[in-house]
């Protein structure tokens, strides 16, 4: 049963975690010239290094703020898709396909690196 | 028509205001899927087609000049649909299946959503584009 306090912190987390994205990517932008989605991959393995930490330490209301609301927020997966195709469309397939290995690969390492520094933290 | 530029903070506002909506509606998606079938990786590719899906449809219609609020990108693309897919949940999920025994499923799972979400971008381009507009 989904409690109004539930949402409550799916929204705040949410927010956080969605303007949180938006300023990595920006500052990505701005600081690497390379045409390459820097910002959304850093954001993507940063959230998933943070929701693998999470899981391995805490539950309740903290993992719905943290982990469902911020780094579910943090993290997207509408962006990663559409850049890839923008990039496979725009002919720039060997920098989709970078794209899409390191982020898949990172994004499992940082899970589980994650996992154990969590579980290490509430030991 | 107002002409006003977009402040930065306006679309702060409007990410922030996006994000808590999509993330809020991935909750209840998830919590709903979950209830139903007890299996949290369908729920996040649930609602990663959906995103993507949507996606598909937003550049189209922004780039095609169907949309006329400034801040719909920034409210809709960065904020809703980057709040409600995630790719967190996903790699959490992948992980999970492999450690609980298996990692073929999870390599499956892995492939299988990134290859669904593709065609949903490219599908949702497809739905949302202008006419007449070459994209």
């Amino acid at each position: 049963m989904e409690t109004l306090l539930d949402i409550f912190l799916v929204a705040l987390g949410g927010g956080a975690g969605a303007v949180t994205r938006y300023v990595i990517e920006r500052t990505a932008a701005q600081r690497i010239s390379a045409p390459f989605p820097y910002g959304i991959l850093i954001a993507n393995v940063v959230g998933s290094f943070l929701l693998g930490v999470l899981l391995g330490s805490v539950t309740g209301a903290w993992l719905v703020l943290l982990g469902v609301g911020y780094c579910g927020a943090l993290t997207t997966y509408s962006t990663f898709a559409h850049d890839t195709m923008r990039l496979t469309g725009g002919g720039r397939m060997p920098v989709a396909v970078t794209n899409v290995v390191v982020s898949i690969v990172a994004g499992l390492l940082a899970v589980s690196g994650g996992l154990a520094l969590g579980a290490l933290l509430s030991s | 028509m107002d002409q006003r530029p977009v402040t930065g903070r306006s679309i702060v506002i409007a990410i922030a205001a996006g994000g808590a909506i999509g993330a809020v509606a991935r909750w209840l998606i998830e919590r709903g899927t979950i209830g139903l079938l007890d299996a949290e990786p369908v729920a996040t590719l649930l609602v990663n087609i959906i995103g993507c899906l949507l996606i598909g449809v937003l550049v189209a219609r922004v780039l095609g000049g169907a949309v006329r609020w400034p801040l719909a990108r920034p409210f809709l693309g960065v904020g809703v649909l980057g709040g409600f897919t995630t790719f967190s949940a996903y790699s959490a999920d992948a992980v999970v299946l492999a450690r609980d025994g298996s990692p073929v499923v999870a390599g499956a799972y892995l492939v299988g959503t990134l290859a669904l979400c593709l065609a949903a971008v490219w599908i949702g381009g497809r739905l949302g584009r202008v006419r007449g507009v070459s994209a």
